[in-house]
């Protein structure tokens, strides 16, 4: 019933689309969701990305950095120290036979991944190269390298705090670490932070969960089959996204499941192939992001802008020190809180530091940046704002055509790949928000749907914004939920300290011991 | 000394006809015990959404609970109740290798398991579950057609 509906609905919204008069009507209405969303955005986003006095300097990506610095060295390098420990406990080596059925470390760690993985690795990278250059490329490499222990800190302490009700399901995040940690340190202020926190998950949830995914399919979409109104594609998106988290058809959402890591797999396979091919510009392309990163090669606002958008995206891209990982890792089943910590620290190395850098290598090695010969510097566009690419492409078109120049028939697949990130990033940030939103409204059925519904609506609107606004909120939602729960972090973190010591010292005295399978 | 057979049960008629075989087998030896094994299929390597993780717990206690009332307790009863000592175990993994694994765990000289039910494209690349079995069980198998 709700199936054939969608079908109906979305068959009348094409057939409107297909008269002149209706597509500019159309194009009207997407001008008009673009203004009235940027107005009252822009206050937020203008906060969020304020510069430090005196510099362009967003303080907010200094913010993530610094955490992460200070993770990294408070747990004496951690994402090093135990980075082959992680393997082996994805591998399963350290799992209880008893616990087979559970969610296991392997299934916490992909669930984690499809909401990270997608568009960030694909259109956010070519976002941050197109405007920062390819030194773009070393800084989000750092930043990921980085990240691993702000994820860490916060997926350790999303399975220690979780709440686990009769019914044998269970409920994580920021919100709940931060609650109960702070009671447990006796500090004030915790239900408070709590809520803020939720708060900002929820259009988090709605912006880079959701927004900017809609937003970038229906470019990708529209590239291939001609410009077409974006509301089109939000009321198709919005109606699938609508039949699983509403309708409960787990079909749609099992088979994304099943394509989604194929897809992956895909996309990091031609770019392989496409710089296997290009083997002999493979060290002349790190030579540009290394020169470009201390130098920036005549992008906008030099080695710093090249800086930001490296942190920028890298942030964007793998969430560390965002706290939505935390949602997605509390589900598994483990006596060692830290051993899912271990383990989602592999999440930011596998999404920005492989797959991001896979996708940064290609565009540079496809020079679709266009550098000019005399000073060997990249052009700038005509607003100055980003480099010159061949065909004037940014975002997710960048990517597309630098893979188009190495297979041809790429795009479609790539398409197909985006529509589907897009989609399962969707499915994980519904979960995210709407998790945000029971802690704050209680557990109900009601309340879940209500959730749920806005949660389409946006879709819509965010397929309908021009990528601008869409971007810019999307960011900004995001990075607000890091200002509180990386604040948190800071009080919360001694706390996994002691977990650290405690099975450090197990797992060296022979203590925790793998199972033999 | 106590020989112990492990029968694998998969629910269907298979299965059945494996139990009455280590029936007819258990009661021409002198002291034995039967244990039946039903394995719920499962692996550690899918990938789930975060709704359904939250729920995991949940889902294989109901698993556990629907494979032990259907389809362990009455064969094991049944057993029973024909004079023979027994005991069943419900775990979730891999068919082959689980099944292996509980019976060297609990001491098992032999398995016996029904054939392979079903028919289709995955069991002809992969191999069934049975097959599997048979080529890497550490104690014999006695397949029942």
């Amino acid at each position: 019933m709700k199936n054939s509906s969608v079908f109906w609905l979305t068959s009348a919204v094409a057939a409107m689309a297909t008269s002149p008069l209706a597509a500019q009507e159309a194009m009207g209405i997407d001008e008009k969701v673009n203004q009235v969303f940027a107005e009252l955005t822009g206050p937020f986003v203008s906060l969020i990305f304020a510069p430090f006095p005196g510099t362009s300097f967003p303080w907010i990506v200094m913010w993530l950095v610094i955490a992460a610095s200070i993770f990294t060295l408070y747990f004496g390098f951690v994402q090093f120290r135990f980075f082959k420990h992680a393997i082996q406990l994805v591998k399963g080596d350290y799992s209880d036979p008893n616990d087979a059925g559970e969610v296991s470390h392997f299934q916490a760690l992909a669930t984690a991944l499809s909401g990270t993985v997608g568009l960030g690795n694909i259109a956010g990278v070519a976002v941050a190269v197109g405007i920062g250059g390819p030194g773009a490329t070393f800084w989000m490499i750092l930043a990921g390298l980085l990240g691993m222990a702000s994820k860490f800190t916060e997926c350790t302490l999303g399975v220690k705090y979780r709440n686990e009700y009769e019914d044998g399901t269970v409920s994580g995040g920021p919100m709940y670490y931060i609650s109960k940690g702070f009671d447990e340190l006796g500090l004030p202020g915790g239900k408070i932070l709590a809520v803020v926190f939720s708060v900002f998950c929820i259009l988090g949830a709605l912006g880079g969960g959701n927004m900017f995914q809609a937003n970038q399919a229906h470019a990708q979409i529209s590239g291939i089959l001609g410009d077409y109104p974006g509301w089109i594609t939000g009321i198709i998106f919005a109606g699938v996204v609508f039949a699983v988290i509403v309708g409960g058809i787990k079909s749609i959402a099992n088979v994304t499941e099943k394509v989604v890591p194929i897809m992956g797999i895909l996309y990091v396979g031609a770019a392989l192939i496409i710089l296997i091919v290009n083997y002999d510009q493979i060290g002349w392309a790190f030579g540009q992001i290394f020169a470009g990163a201390f130098t920036g090669l005549g992008v906008a606002g030099g080695m710093v802008g090249a800086l930001i958008q490296g942190f920028k995206r890298a942030a964007f891209s793998n969430e560390a020190g965002v706290g939505s990982a935390a949602i997605a890792h509390s589900a598994v089943k483990t006596k060692e809180p830290i051993t899912e910590g271990f383990v989602s620290l592999l999440e930011p190395l596998i999404d920005t530091v492989v797959i991001c850098t896979m996708t940064a290598l290609v565009i540079v090695i496809s020079q679709q940046l266009l550098i000019d010969p005399a000073t060997g510097n990249y052009l700038l566009n005509d607003t100055g704002s980003a480099i010159a690419t061949v065909d004037g492409n940014s975002g997710v078109a960048l990517t597309s055509a630098a893979f188009a120049s190495g297979i041809s028939w790429f795009p479609y697949v790539l398409a197909i790949a985006v529509v589907l990130f897009a989609f399962s990033t969707m499915i994980s940030w519904s979960y995210y928000g709407l998790k945000a939103w029971t802690y704050l409204f209680g557990e109900s059925k009601t309340s879940e749907l209500v959730f749920k519904v806005i949660f389409c609506v946006f879709v819509v609107i965010g397929a309908a914004a021009s990528l601008g606004p869409v971007i810019d909120f999307s960011d900004a939602a995001i990075f607000a939920m890091a200002v509180v729960n990386i604040f948190c972090l800071y009080f919360l973190m001694k706390l996994v300290k002691r977990e650290l010591a405690s099975y450090a010292g197990r797992l060296a005295s022979g203590e925790i011991k793998k199972f033999t399978h | 000394m106590t020989a112990k057979i492990v029968v694998g049960l998969d629910g269907t008629e298979t299965g059945e006809r494996a139990l009455a075989f280590a029936k007819d087998l258990a009661s021409k030896m002198e002291a034995c015990e039967l244990i039946a094994i039903y394995v719920i299929e499962w692996s550690p390597f899918t990938f789930q959404t975060a709704e359904e993780n939250a729920q995991r717990h949940k889902r294989r206690e109901e698993e556990i609970a629907l494979a032990t009332t259907r389809i362990v307790d009455p064969a094991v009863a049944a057993l029973k109740a024909a004079g023979f000592k027994a005991s069943g175990i419900v775990r979730h993994g891999d068919v082959a290798e689980t099944l292996n694994q509980l019976t060297v765990e609990n001491g098992g000289s032999q398995i016996i398991v029904g054939r392979a039910s079903s028919d289709g494209f995955a069991k002809r690349v992969f191999g069934s579950s049975t097959q599997n079995l048979v080529m890497h069980a550490s104690v014999p198998v006695t397949v029942v057609g």
